[in-house]
């Protein structure tokens, strides 16, 4: 027995992975959340917000991470969309436009009341990285001279009176690395006091953490924490509660409670042969 | 001379970004460099564009193993820079219906949407997704309690693991009692997160950040020319 798991092919590790995830899948297994201190610091720096109030969001994250930062960012929208607040887009990786069109698909499709240049608008993708940051906190159309439809700023109501992106009463960044959340804490949060919260990577979270609560005023891990983000949003607005597109982080979960769980079996499984071959003299 | 003006070129625009950031008047400096930069990083892409093409002519003119690749490399990289420069299948702007190539380059049902949306996509998230079960294999083989620093780690790994699932407060339900919730493994993976993780990684950057004044001073000094290359 001890020597068929020490030969044990990899290909049943893949294969009961494949299983772990798929299973949860196409069965929709959603468990319960509970909602975590963190989340609730995001949640309420947007909610607290008076309504109409400019959020500027930037999307630095391409389609590899999309899996497990697009529920969050559509999480933000809806969030921002349903409090009424002022939303600007943008994107510091080149493939982070197209994210930004799935929110704004979004808002076409959800919030038909919503209108372009009004309530929300695009700035187009400028490469740069943290310069772009430096510059639109102090200049923004040194930078974006036009929307990302060819617009003026100056033509577009609410671009109109932004000089810089000082004006702004929130940063909401979700970040898959470099350029992302560390970029903004450097140059725009700490240096001009721009409350910023941030949606990010399990891998990058924990970077994230010690820049809570002075230079971010909160951070959303993973997609655990995008869950836990839907069940927030879900409590206080029973219309979003009600829209299953807005339930894909919780959906997410299940695969990640049984993939999880595997992970920590074949740990055990190992350990165990480990030990056992060890006491035999094998090891 | 080949080096000088490199040096006094990145020891000037050192000095500049620096001021800029500490002397109110000289702001507008800061500003320039930064448009400088970014038209730099334009001419850098043009660089590293030519430089791939480069490298993977030489491997397929010299028949060397895996040219395929390169070649398919260079179709890619020559396909999907000629259908974004010309914007194929994009149709001019709302705003602008008489002026080409207006339109945005992303535009749903174009060549660069369609390869974004049909190649792209499928091939990062696919890359991505491959992770689950290379970790999934190295846990099992790899992720030993050899000895007390590993075992530690195990734990807390396992601890992370289950409490970023329902799995850390379904297994305490019902039994726990009130004042032992804090065993919760949700509520240790926050403790965790909180707690080392924030000491630990607060050490971290302080090093680096005193590591980069170090070394950006002697670079604005002159004293490292190592970025200028061997010759």
């Amino acid at each position: 027995m001890l020597k068929i798991l020490q030969n044990i092919d990899r290909r049943w590790v893949f294969l009961s992975m494949l299983l772990a995830v798929a299973i949860p899948v196409l069965a929709k297994t959603v468990f319960p959340v509970n909602i975590s201190p963190q989340t609730m610091m995001v949640f309420n720096a947007i909610e607290d917000l008076p309504e109409g109030s400019r959020i500027l969001l930037s999307y630095d994250f391409d389609p590899a991470s999309q899996g497990e930062l697009l529920p969050m960012a559509q999480a933000f929208t809806r969030h921002c969309s349903i409090k009424g607040h002022k939303q600007y887009y943008m994107a510091l990786w080149p493939l982070g436009p197209p994210m930004v069109d799935l929110s704004i698909d979004t808002i076409e499709s959800e919030y038909p009341n919503l209108v372009y240049g009004e309530d929300y608008m695009k700035f187009d993708y400028k490469t740069g990285g943290e310069a772009v940051i430096r510059m639109i906190t102090q200049d923004l159309r040194g930078m974006f001279e036009l929307d990302s439809k060819g617009v003026s700023l100056d033509e577009i109501p609410m671009t109109k009176n932004i000089k810089n992106i000082q004006d702004m009463d929130l940063i909401i960044n979700v970040s898959a690395g470099d350029p992302g959340t560390k970029q903004w804490v450097q140059f725009a949060a700490t240096p001009f006091g721009i409350t910023t919260v941030s949606g990010c990577t399990g891998v990058q979270a924990p970077q994230m953490y010690p820049y809570i609560p002075e230079q971010l005023a909160g951070v959303l891990g993973a997609i655990k924490a995008a869950a836990e983000y839907e069940a927030a949003i879900d409590e206080v607005y029973p219309s979003i509660a009600s829209n299953p597109k807005a339930q894909e982080a919780k959906r997410r979960m299940g695969p990640q409670l049984v993939a999880h769980s595997l992970m920590i079996g074949l740990i055990i499984l190992g350990n165990i042969i480990f030990f056992v071959s060890r006491k035999r003299g094998l090891a | 001379m080949k080096r000088t003006v490199p040096l006094i070129i990145a020891i000037i625009a050192g000095f500049v970004l620096l001021i800029a950031n500490f002397i109110p008047y000289a702001e507008g400096w800061g500003l320039k460099a930064q448009e400088w930069f970014n038209i730099l990083a334009v001419g850098a892409m043009i660089l590293g564009g030519g430089n791939l093409v480069k490298l993977h002519l030489i491997k397929i003119s010299g028949q060397r193993k895996g040219w395929g690749y390169s070649a398919v490399t260079i179709g890619c990289f020559v396909g999907t820079l000629i259908f974004g420069l010309f914007k194929i299948g994009v149709h001019p702007n709302e705003i602008y219906p008489n002026v080409g190539w207006s339109g945005y380059y992303l535009e749903g049902g174009s060549g660069l949407w369609w390869i974004y949306q049909h190649m792209i996509v499928p091939l990062t998230s696919m890359m991505f997704a491959m992770l689950a079960f290379y970790v999934a294999t190295a846990a099992f083989r790899a992720f030993r309690a050899k000895n007390t620093e590993a075992t530690l780690l195990l734990v807390t790994a396992g601890v992370v693991l289950l409490g970023q699932t329902y799995a850390g407060v379904w297994l305490f339900e019902g039994w726990l009692p009130e004042s032992m919730q804090w065993l919760r493994f949700d509520h240790l993976t926050e403790w965790v997160m909180n707690i080392p993780n924030t000491g630990g990684t607060r050490a971290i950057t302080i090093g680096i950040a005193l590591g980069v004044v170090a070394t950006s001073l002697r670079i604005l000094l002159g004293v490292d020319r190592s970025y200028l290359g061997q010759d």
